[in-house]
C-alpha cells in the first residue's frame, strides 16, 4: 500500500512541554487509521501540523510525494485534507444548507443545490436545509460538521472525536458512514470510544506524551502490554 | 422573485421622489443617495464581512480627489471622471487592506483610522494641489454629462439615482452569490472558513476592495454633482458616518444602508433646526438603538417578521 501521508520526525513544543516530539507516522490510502491515547497526548496537536492549523517546530509531512510541511492550512484543504473539528465548529447563524454549501463551493461552483443535499441526505440532515445551524440538536450540529467535511469531497477526512456527545443510536448511523467512505476516502479518526475504534480501524496508533507508543492492528494494539499500561488500563 | 420586485420597487418610488417633493428635498435625496452608496460600500466591508473599518473616509476623498483633480487638471469630462474616482477608492481600499487585514479586531480599527488620518493630512500637506482645507469648486464644463448639466436639478438627481441603483443591484447579487456567502462566513467562522479551503485574507480583501470601489463611486459622484472637493469630506466623520447610517438601518440587510442615511439625515435635518445641540439628539437615537434594535431596524425587522429579507 501506497502512503498518502507520511511524517518524519515531526515536533511542536509549547515551551516546555513536548506536545508532538519526533512523530514519525504513515497514513495508507484506504484505511481507517485510528489515533489514541490519553487526554494531552498530543493527538489534537498532531492532526493540527497534517491540516495546517498549526505549523510543526520541525520534522516533515509529505501528502503523497509532495512536501506540505509549510504549506498554509486552506491550501492543504484544497489538496485534499479535511479537518472536521473536535468542538463543533460550524456556522451557527447561517442555514443548515449554507453552512454545506460553503464546502460545496470550495470545490467548485458547478449544482451548487444538488450537491448539497447529497452531502446533507448522506449524513441524515435531509430535510433541515432551511434550519438556523445554531438551532440544531447538539447531534445534528456533529452530524453536520461532518456533512462539512465530506462535501469538501477530501482524500483524507481527518475526524476529530466525532461521536463525543452522540446516543448510542448516532453512533451505529456513524459508524456505517465511516465505512462507507473507504476506500475512496481514508480516515484518520481520533477517538475516545474503543468500541468504535475497535469496530472500525484497520490500524490504530497510540499516542502518549506526544510520541509514538505503539503502532499496529486492533489485535496488535489490543494486546500490547505497553499500551495496556498506558492507556487501555485494567 | 419578492426580493426584486422590493428592489425595484424601491427604485421607482425614488423616481417618483422627484416629482413629489420640493427642489430643495430633491437635491437633499440626491445627496442621500450619493451617501448611501458610500455606506453600501461600508456595509459589504462591515455588515456582511465583519471588517469594522475606521478610515473609509479615506477611500471616499481618494474617490473624491481623484474625480476632481483629474477634472480640475487634465480636462477629465465627468464620465471619465467618475471612474477615475471609482478606481481610485478601489486601489486605496486594496493598499490600505494589503497592510491592515494582517490585522483584525481592534487593531484594524485603529491601522484604518490612522491610515485615514494620514490620508487627511497629506491632502492639507498637498495644498498647492488639492486646496489645503479650503479645497475647490469644479469648474462647470466638467460636470455635464451627455450633454447634461449636473450642476441642475433633474439631471443631478437621476445621475445620483443611477449610480444608487447600479449599486444597490450590484450588491444584491453580490451578497446572493457564492462570493457573498463566503465573506459571511469570514464574519461568522474565520477558523472554519479556513479550513474549508478558502483564504481569508484574499477574501477579505477582494471585499475591502469592493468596498473602496463603492466609496470611491460615491465620492467621485459627490464631486461632480454638487462642485465642491474638500478636506472635510476625508476626516474621520466620513468615517463614523456610513457606519452610523448601516448600523441604524440594518448593518448585513441590502436597504440599512439606504434606510439609515435617510433617518440620520432628517433626524439632524429637524434636530437642527430646533437647536444647535443637535448631536444630542444623534445620541439619543443611537442609545435607543443599541438598547431596543442592536441589529438596526431592518436586521430587527428580518429576524422577526421578514427572513427573506437579503
Amino acid at each position: 500500500m501506497a502512503s498518502l501521508i507520511e511524517t518524519r520526525g515531526l515536533t511542536l513544543h509549547f515551551g516546555g512541554l513536548k506536545a508532538v516530539d519526533g512523530v514519525d507516522f504513515s497514513l495508507e490510502a484506504g484505511e481507517i487509521h485510528a489515533l489514541i491515547g490519553p487526554n494531552g497526548a498530543g493527538k489534537t496537536t498532531f492532526v493540527s501540523l497534517l491540516s495546517g492549523r498549526r505549523m510543526a517546530r520541525s520534522g516533515t509531512i509529505h501528502l503523497g510525494a509532495e512536501d506540505i510541511t509549510f504549506l498554509p492550512a486552506h491550501t492543504r484543504v484544497r489538496k485534499g485534507i479535511a479537518y472536521t473539528f473536535q468542538i463543533t465548529s460550524i456556522f451557527p447563524r447561517l442555514t443548515v444548507f449554507d453552512n454545506v454549501a460553503l464546502a460545496v463551493q470550495s470545490q467548485g461552483a458547478g449544482d451548487l443545490i444538488g450537491r448539497t443535499r447529497a452531502a446533507l441526505g448522506r449524513v441524515g440532515l435531509a430535510g433541515l436545509d432551511a434550519q438556523e445551524a445554531q438551532t440544531l440538536a447538539y447531534g445534528h450540529q456533529r452530524l453536520l460538521e461532518l456533512a462539512m467535511g465530506l462535501a469538501l469531497n477530501p482524500r483524507v477526512l481527518i475526524l476529530d472525536e466525532p461521536t463525543q456527545g452522540l446516543a448510542a443510536s448516532e453512533i451505529e448511523g456513524f459508524k456505517r458512514l465511516v465505512h462507507s467512505l473507504v476506500p475512496e476516502t481514508t480516515v484518520l479518526l481520533i477517538e475516545h470510544n474503543m468500541e468504535v475504534v475497535m469496530d472500525l480501524a484497520t490500524r490504530i496508533t497510540v499516542l502518549n506524551f506526544g510520541r509514538v507508543l505503539a503502532s499496529g492492528t486492533p489485535e496488535d494494539i489490543r494486546a500490547n502490554p505497553l499500551v495496556q499500561e498506558a492507556y487501555l488500563g485494567a | 422573485m419578492k426580493v426584486w420586485a422590493l428592489h425595484l420597487g424601491l427604485v421607482a418610488v425614488l423616481f417618483a421622489a422627484q416629482f413629489l417633493l420640493s427642489p430643495y428635498h430633491v437635491t437633499n435625496l440626491a445627496r442621500i443617495m450619493v451617501l448611501a452608496v458610500f455606506a453600501m460600500g461600508y456595509n459589504l466591508a462591515f455588515g456582511y464581512t465583519g471588517l469594522l473599518s475606521l478610515g473609509h473616509a479615506l477611500l471616499l476623498g481618494a474617490g473624491m480627489y481623484a474625480a476632481g483633480l483629474s477634472a480640475q487638471v487634465w480636462g477629465f469630462a465627468a464620465g471619465p471622471a467618475l471612474i477615475a474616482g471609482t478606481l481610485a477608492g478601489g486601489v486605496m481600499a486594496a493598499a490600505v487592506g494589503l497592510l491592515a487585514l494582517r490585522t483584525a479586531g481592534v487593531s484594524f480599527m485603529i491601522v484604518t483610522l490612522m491610515f485615514a488620518q494620514a490620508g487627511y493630512l497629506t491632502i492639507l500637506y498637498l495644498a498647492p494641489v488639492t486646496g489645503g482645507d479650503e479645497g475647490f469648486t469644479l469648474a462647470a464644463a466638467s460636470r455635464t454629462f451627455a450633454g447634461f448639466d449636473l450642476s441642475t436639478d433633474t439631471p443631478r438627481f437621476l445621475a445620483a439615482l443611477a449610480l444608487f441603483a447600479l449599486g444597490l443591484l450590484v450588491s444584491l447579487v453580490l451578497v446572493r452569490s457564492p462570493f457573498g456567502r463566503t465573506m459571511v462566513a469570514m464574519r461568522e467562522n474565520e477558523e472554519r472558513s479556513r479550513m474549508l479551503g478558502y483564504n481569508p485574507f484574499t477574501v477579505k480583501l477582494a471585499a475591502l476592495t469592493i468596498s473602496g470601489l463603492y466609496a470611491g463611486a460615491a465620492g467621485a459622484a459627490y464631486a461632480l454633482l454638487f462642485g465642491y472637493v474638500g478636506a472635510s469630506f476625508a476626516t474621520i466623520q466620513y468615517s463614523i458616518l456610513p457606519m452610523l447610517y448601516v448600523l441604524l438601518g440594518g448593518a448585513g440587510t441590502i436597504l440599512g444602508p439606504l434606510l439609515g442615511a435617510v433617518l440620520l439625515f432628517a433626524l439632524i435635518e429637524v434636530a437642527s433646526g430646533l437647536t444647535t445641540a443637535y448631536l444630542f439628539f444623534v445620541g439619543l437615537a443611537l442609545v435607543a438603538l443599541v438598547l431596543f434594535a442592536p441589529k438596526g431596524i431592518l436586521g430587527t425587522i428580518r429576524e422577526r417578521w421578514l427572513p427573506w429579507l437579503p
